[in-house]
């Protein structure tokens, strides 16, 4: 098999329900047999662009597929979009409202780390209709 | 892997209950009978816990086992204090091993203020992994291993409190006794049967560390009634301070890290969603993880006789009366009491050797899990319709197990229009009678 495609609806009300689909990921490509470290890089990437979708966006979905060298991680939102990349990108710098930051979300973090863990990383997002982000991990065996 | 959980074949009534209670979907129902699959079992007891017909058992030692040895040295776990009544000196439950034939007595809990020590040293160092995961639970780090590989690195380096008592005592017994070491056994009094397993084929040890290990419940009676024939105050001085005794509940062990941000978390529902964020570096600020298996700590242990609550209670009320033993640690302590950890994982959730293949056989159990009716009802001996499914594909169950699957074969069979006269009620579409 050449390709595994695992699609998540992203609940944008449901603060609880923020990173189960990134849990699951997890455990599929455990099931799978895949290094540690692109695991973690993708449950990491995943988890951060899920709770994006949740707190800026009010639900989206994710889409992973899933390939023995590397993996996809496309999130999908209506939400409002990003007037201005590069500042979204820069560390610390976050929209977030003072309700989710006081959940200890919204550190800012979010899309610098996504970054930081994946290989490939593009933003698509049109303000008014909304983003698509676009993430790869390569895996290296032997990790 | 050596495991302690059994089962008594001619109890089980092949119920499912322990089945649905297990967390690592280490049980299946197979004519009637519970199996343990034992590369998946972290002995962590639950499935003793619930079953209602007590056919779960812990592969223990009878007391008997310590006539067989010309000296024996008993290991109360600092749980045992507190499953007696009036207890406010711990050396009545010692004075009370030793009526019940033991040549000596060996604290864990004293260990355990060494361990203390050295923990706390040791956080003050730089390069460490954070958090340390404490390695005195053994589920724990039998859960860690096979669900959690990537933070085994994490995991103390030092050993539990009970292997480092095993080792003094037996050194304590040679030099006293001048005796042979096959002729001194040393037993530990344990809570649950994680440590039977543990000390039995021990991480980084080629031996055995003790010679038996004796059930708390199956000692119990035997020892309630030499307490209660002594009556005298005890001579002796316990050795144990109050943190040593303190690591039989949750928060005891992280009580000793005064500076270190610590957190305990004690149920091993709780340790898997603690540890699932762990894994994605969610919780950046904890310095030292505390995880117990069992709720309330070791007190909550299912070889225990008393309610773990008020097991805890006890526990602190002991504790008040004993003092802070701050044992500073000696040069090259560390070393000594550090142990080499197996890295290497188990890889029981595998589906494949081969990634493509592994991807092919996930694509047929999500598909086969749309499928089934979503119920998790155990009827076909799994866990859970996605634990039927994986089963299924893997070559270990049939389809049709599922009692759902079958009825649909059986209406196709029959060739009947009325499908809803082969489903249970919930699953019925016709319109419901008032």
């Amino acid at each position: 098999m050449d390709a595994l495609k695992l699609h998540y609806d992203v609940d944008g009300e449901d603060f609880s329900a923020a990173g189960e689909a990134s849990s699951n990921v997890k455990k599929v490509l455990r099931q799978l047999g895949f290094p540690q470290e692109a695991i973690r890089r993708t449950a990491i990437c995943m988890y951060e662009g899920e709770i994006n979708v949740v707190i800026h966006a009010g639900g989206g979905f994710a889409d992973v597929t899933v390939e023995p060298e590397r993996i996809t991680i496309v999130l999908t939102d209506h939400g409002p979009g990003i007037p201005d990349v590069e500042k979204a990108m820069s560390e610390g710098w976050s929209t977030a409202p003072t309700k989710v930051r006081e959940l200890g979300f919204g550190a800012g973090m979010g899309l610098p780390n996504m970054k930081r863990y994946s290989d490939e990383f593009r933003i698509d997002t049109t303000v008014g209709v909304g983003t698509t982000v676009t993430m790869t991990v390569n895996v290296t065996q032997g990790q | 892997m050596l495991n302690s959980v059994t089962l008594d074949k001619d109890r089980c009534r092949g119920c499912t209950t322990c089945m649905k209670h297990c967390p690592t979907e280490a049980i299946r129902v197979r004519r009637g009978r519970a199996h343990i699959l034992a590369d998946r079992c972290i002995d962590c007891g639950n499935c003793i816990r619930v079953c209602p017909h007590h056919a779960k058992k812990a592969l223990s030692d009878p007391l008997d086992v310590i006539n067989e040895f010309e000296y024996s040295v008993a290991l109360p776990a600092p749980t045992l204090y507190g499953q007696f009544r009036n207890i406010d000196n711990i050396e009545i439950v010692h004075d009370g091993l030793r009526a019940l034939g033991f040549s000596d007595v060996v604290e864990v809990a004293a260990a355990a203020d060494r361990i203390s020590g050295l923990t706390r040293e040791m956080m003050e160092k730089d390069g460490l992994p954070r958090p340390l995961i404490s390695s005195a639970c053994p589920a724990v780090v039998r859960l860690i291993k096979m669900r959690f590989p990537a933070l085994v690195p994490n995991i103390s380096q030092f050993m539990a409190p009970v292997e480092l008592a095993a080792l003094r005592a037996r050194s304590k017994a040679v030099s006293v006794t001048g005796l042979p070491q096959e002729r001194i056994g040393v037993f530990f009094i344990t809570p649950c049967p994680a440590k039977v397993s543990a000390l039995k084929e021990p991480e980084g040890f080629e031996k055995p560390l003790v010679d038996g290990v004796i059930s708390m419940n199956d000692i119990y009676k035997r020892l309630l009634a030499v307490m209660k024939k002594g009556g005298e105050q005890p001579k002796g001085e316990a050795e144990s301070g109050m943190v040593g005794v303190g690591w039989a509940r949750s928060g005891g062990e992280a009580s000793a890290l005064p500076r270190t941000r610590h957190l305990s978390v004690d149920g091993i529902e709780n340790i898997i969603k603690i540890l699932e964020d762990v894994e994605d570096d969610m919780l950046p600020e904890v310095e030292f993880l505390e995880l117990n298996a069992c709720n309330q700590g070791c007190v909550g242990g299912c070889l225990t006789v008393e309610n773990p609550y008020v097991a805890k209670t006890r526990i602190t009320h002991i504790m008040s009366h004993l003092p802070v033993r701050n044992i500073k640690p000696q040069t090259g302590e560390s070393e000594l009491m550090s142990i080499d950890r197996d890295l290497e994982s188990d890889e029981v959730w595998r589906l494949d050797e081969d990634v493509s293949v592994a991807m092919e056989k996930y694509a047929r159990i999500a598909k086969l899990t749309a499928e089934l009716p979503g119920l998790d009802c155990g009827s076909c001996g799994a866990p859970s319709c996605r634990a039927l499914a994986e089963d299924v594909v893997l070559g270990f169950a049939s389809e049709e197990d599922c009692i759902f699957r079958m009825r649909e074969r059986m209406q196709y069979m029959t060739g009947s229009a009325d499908a809803d006269a082969y489903l249970p009620p919930p699953f019925r579409k016709g319109s419901v009678s008032e």
